[in-house]
């Protein structure tokens, strides 16, 4: 069933919504370079000499930002908005009586784009060697393989957790709302905009609780190769991906009884 | 002994609205408390629909005819009362019943806007399982049927709306499904475009013998499709039987126009106790009751001097009208 499921209906899903993004191709580079809030980051951390006090040297925090730039590139979701939009236009509609879950439509849009945006981050990252030579590092093939898998868990949770948000349309209408409210933590609490490690010791404990660290600190320091706990990291982003998948089942089921197949 | 596919009961759907008072002071008392009424759109129906059959359904605008369709698909979730369709309980959206049905929303589309509707067809033949083969075997029939074969490779923005809506069509009947329940289909169509659709629909109903469930604001639509209409009005079911026996019910008269040598024909006709409708120099019109045409015609013939007469049956439009504004035909 699941290999069926993946050959003819992702794959297909894939194939069109890769082919659907290259006609937005430059709308895509631009939102690969509006992602650089890391590197200002680190201009931030470095022009203050911040990273004194985590005992990160300069290499190893240019490294840690660049790999945060490239797993945001990998793991950005937008989910609730375009359910949003496509619930209150009634595009929901025709989706929801076919033999395929609507919301692998939206996987695969989220997975076509970021094949589409690689070669732009590549390019992104080519000039941030050029600005930085000493931060150029080749990772070992063993770690860049967990870093990708640790990437892809974190794109996993949060197309969940937006997933779940997004179900919310069929109650409020208005769920991108909660989805900026959720927008606050995950800024600060992923390493966005500074490593997990930098915070005090007793709110570190409580940050590592939630899903936010293992959305971009933890893949980032793995792929850096920043001492980071390997095993703790995966397994917490494995769990929060079992506990976010019933959710999200169970908010879908509820919600699609309440849909009222809006501007349709 | 054809079989009952579609098996209605009961049913019942409601609304929660939310309503508020005009002006500052109605938003602002909107704003701190929220006053919601429930608001029942169908109230109590039931009918049945067999295999193959095509069926209208006619009413005015928020009369509940589209919400009727979407329970029927099991797009949204009936308050009360029990749906059945070919055997299934279509709220439950199980893939064997998704694999039989299709509704088509006009101007609703499921065609990805910037790629060829050939993608989409490709997506959708994988969605319901269908190989490349198969998937291209089927594009070809129902091009052909539809006559698109030049537009399955042009971006569907660049489509004309009739194109588009052909694709739309193509798109939701890739996985040849039994049921279609189609909500306004020819939808700001222009009138050639209109009449193709309804001949392909009629094809394909013949072909494979597909049940219909249509609701069109379009006369031409349901009298050239549907045998059988049902009649919704606020909600219930107003009518529910043969299309040619609701429009004798409520066009139990025809209108005679008599030309006639001159006024003094005009007046002895009007003298010998038909019903007037108008009259002029030298013409009149008479009406007549439907099951009293031929009787009457021959009295008028054998006896009055007549020129040349015209039997008009009132417009399909202006009966359909009355169908939207009136409750209640058995009675």
């Amino acid at each position: 069933m699941i290999p069926n499921l993946i050959k003819r209906k992702i794959f297909t899903l894939l194939k069109v919504q890769y082919s659907n993004m290259l006609e937005y191709r430059v709308e895509i580079a631009l939102w690969a370079i509006s992602g650089i809030i890391p590197f200002f980051m680190l201009n931030i951390w470095t022009n203050n000499d911040l990273n004194a006090s985590i005992n990160m040297s300069d290499i190893m925090l240019s490294r840690y930002f660049l790999c945060a730039f490239f797993v945001r590139q990998f793991s950005v979701v937008w989910v609730v908005f375009s359910f949003e939009e496509d619930s209150l236009m009634g595009k929901v509609s025709p989706y929801l009586i076919q033999p395929l879950n609507p919301f692998f439509r939206y996987f695969a849009q989220h997975l076509a784009e970021q094949i589409t945006r690689f070669p732009f981050a590549l390019i992104i990252a080519c000039f941030f060697f050029i600005f930085n030579p000493e931060s150029i590092w080749i990772p070992n093939l063993s770690i860049l393989f967990l870093s990708i898998i640790s990437t892809f868990l974190s794109f996993l949770i949060q197309f969940l957790i937006q997933s779940i948000v997004a179900c919310i349309c069929f109650w409020t209408e208005k769920a991108s709302s909660i989805e900026r409210l959720l927008f606050i933590p995950t800024l600060f609490l992923s390493g966005l905009l500074a490593p997990v490690v930098s915070f005090p010791e007793y709110v570190k404990s409580w940050i590592y609780l939630t899903p936010f660290p293992y959305l971009i600190d933890f893949p980032a320091n793995l792929l850096s190769g920043n001492a980071t706990n390997i095993s703790g990291g995966f397994s917490m982003q494995i769990l929060w991906i079992l506990l976010l998948f019933p959710a999200f089942k169970k908010i879908w089921s509820k919600g699609t009884k309440k849909y009222t197949a809006m501007g349709s | 002994m054809v079989k009952n596919i579609i098996d209605v009961e009961r049913l019942s759907k409601s609304f929660d609205i939310s309503s508020r008072e005009p002006g500052l002071k109605g938003t602002i008392k909107h704003f701190f408390r929220r006053k919601t009424k429930s608001l029942k759109v169908i109230k109590n129906i039931s009918f049945k629909i067999k295999e193959g059959e095509i069926v209208g359904f006619l009413g005015a605008n928020g009369a509940g005819k589209t919400t009727i369709l979407k329970m029927l698909c099991g797009l949204i979730y009936p308050s009360e009362g029990t749906i059945s369709v070919s055997g299934h309980l279509p709220f439950r959206r199980k893939d064997n019943f998704l694999k039989n049905i299709t509704l088509i929303m006009g101007q609703k589309q499921q065609l990805i806007w910037d790629l060829p509707p050939i993608e989409s067809f490709y997506l959708n033949a994988s969605i319901y399982d269908l190989d490349k083969n198969e998937a291209k075997r089927r594009i070809r029939k129902l091009s052909d049927m539809l006559e698109i074969d030049n537009e399955l490779y042009i971006p569907v923005r660049k489509l004309s709306l009739g194109q588009r809506m052909k694709s739309e069509l193509l798109a939701a009947l890739i996985h040849e499904p039994n049921i279609l329940f189609l909500d306004e289909p020819t939808l700001g169509l222009d009138i050639n475009a209109q009449r193709n659709l309804r001949k392909f629909l009629q094809k394909y109903n013949e072909e494979t013998n597909a049940t219909i469930c249509l609701t069109s604001h379009y006369m031409k639509d349901i009298t050239s499709l549907c045998k059988r209409v049902i009649c919704v009005h606020n909600g219930s079911i107003s009518y529910d039987g043969k299309l040619d026996l609701l429009l004798k019910k409520l066009t139990p008269v025809k209108e005679i126009l008599l030309v006639c040598h001159s006024e003094k024909d005009v007046l002895q006709i009007e003298n010998s106790g038909f019903t007037v409708k108008n009259k002029t120099k030298n013409e009149i019109t008479i009406k007549v009751k439907n099951n009293s045409i031929t009787s009457s015609l021959k009295t008028i013939l054998n006896n009055f001097d007549i020129e040349d007469l015209y039997i008009n049956e009132p417009p399909i439009d202006e009966i359909i009208g009355k169908i939207l504004i009136k409750k209640d035909y058995d009675t």
